[in-house]
């Protein structure tokens, strides 16, 4: 097997990163964060083994640099609220979803964590315990518990969308 | 469980990562990360897919040789750390644009040879020796290298010209005078020379 291009991990997996960085970070810092994990992507890339499951990798890496974001932004003297005041107007998906990224930003962290693994990248309880330290059982927990929070909090969530 | 991934899909996604993929080229080369950056122009023969290394042009491809199998080429023999990333191939997209424009009958560009090697790439580094608008046959560039009986030699070093156009490996004919074949196909390479003869 080959390595292929970076610029392919790019194209394939970008959007799914930028996603998982929204869930993580809010739409605001989830472009910071997406470009530290593909910079740093690149720079271990040549080093990756070529059977190695790419989005995996990107995503632990994501999950690493949205944490140094979240340090950065507590370090800062007047911290930005996670939810942009006004949502929609940041680019933020459809109109009205702005209930969707409060309901996203009042989770747990473990949770929101455990939703953008494996609802968003689409990753294993396995692979996700593997990131977040723990049993597949607690990442499997945690991601249900996140999903019925935002039930409660973002109705629209459990009567839309492609059974995972 | 009907937390679907579009959930946190924007409409203007493309857009996003275009900007962001743009923004990781730049800091990708200002980090010395950038070991093959490549763009695509598009020129009287095609679509021209165009590489370079931090030394220099390291790769002209014609549409013919599929641009993603010389993509894939370039990650197993270079680095995989390749990216579209324009900026650096921005000199040798004017110069060809000149040139194909008439504007221009040498490429002043820094080369990157290391995709050939040997003999190979003794006949390439002799190639831009061939004046624009001239022409030899592969015999005589075997003689010219001092190889006089290396014709098929020379005919194999001008197929497998890793920097076509700005090498000009067009220049170069069989002994009757009829073009011989070509990387970019015969089309390309009488294009290429009727083009040159027109000036």
């Amino acid at each position: 097997m080959m390595k292929q291009p970076f610029e392919k991990v790019v194209e394939q997996h970008g959007q799914t990163v930028l996603r998982v960085c929204r869930v993580l970070l809010g739409v605001h810092d989830a472009e910071d964060a997406w470009s530290e994990t593909f910079l740093a992507a690149m720079r271990a890339y040549p080093d990756l083994p070529d059977d190695a499951n790419a989005e995996a990798w990107l995503v632990t890496i994501a999950h690493r640099k949205a944490i140094d974001v979240l340090r950065a932004r507590q370090r800062q003297p007047a911290p930005v609220g996670e939810v942009p005041e006004s949502p929609t107007a940041l680019g933020v998906p459809g109109a009205g979803d702005g209930d969707l990224w409060q309901a996203v930003g009042a989770l747990p962290k473990k949770q929101r964590q455990a939703v953008a693994y494996h609802y968003v990248a689409g990753l294993a309880y396995a692979e996700i315990a593997e990131i977040l330290g723990g049993t597949a059982d607690a990442a499997r927990r945690a991601a249900a518990d996140g999903v019925k929070n935002l039930r409660k909090s973002y109705p629209g969530a459990a009567t839309e969308g492609a059974p995972s | 469980m009907n937390i679907s991934p579009d959930y946190f899909a924007s409409p203007a996604d493309p857009d996003t990562l275009r900007r962001l993929g743009h923004r990781l080229g730049l800091a990708a080369e200002a980090e010395g990360l950038l070991d093959v950056a490549y763009t695509t122009v598009d020129s009287p023969v095609g679509t021209l897919l165009l590489a370079a290394t931090p030394k220099g042009l390291v790769r002209v491809a014609y549409d013919v040789e599929d641009h993603d199998r010389v993509l894939d080429a370039l990650s197993q023999r270079l680095s995989p750390r390749v990216l579209r990333a324009p900026k650096r191939l921005d000199a040798a997209a004017r110069e060809l644009d000149e040139y194909f424009g008439r504007q221009r009958r040498v490429f002043d560009l820094p080369l990157d040879l290391s995709l050939s090697s040997g003999f190979r790439q003794l006949v390439q580094r002799y190639l831009p020796e061939i004046g624009y608008g001239q022409t030899r046959t592969y015999g005589q560039v075997a003689e010219l290298v001092g190889s006089p009986k290396a014709v098929r030699a020379v005919g194999t070093a001008c197929a497998t010209n890793p920097l076509p156009v700005v090498v000009p490996c067009h220049r170069v004919l069989r002994a009757d005078g009829t073009p011989g074949g070509y990387v970019g196909g015969p089309g390309a390479k009488k294009a290429l020379l009727s083009l040159e003869a027109a000036a």
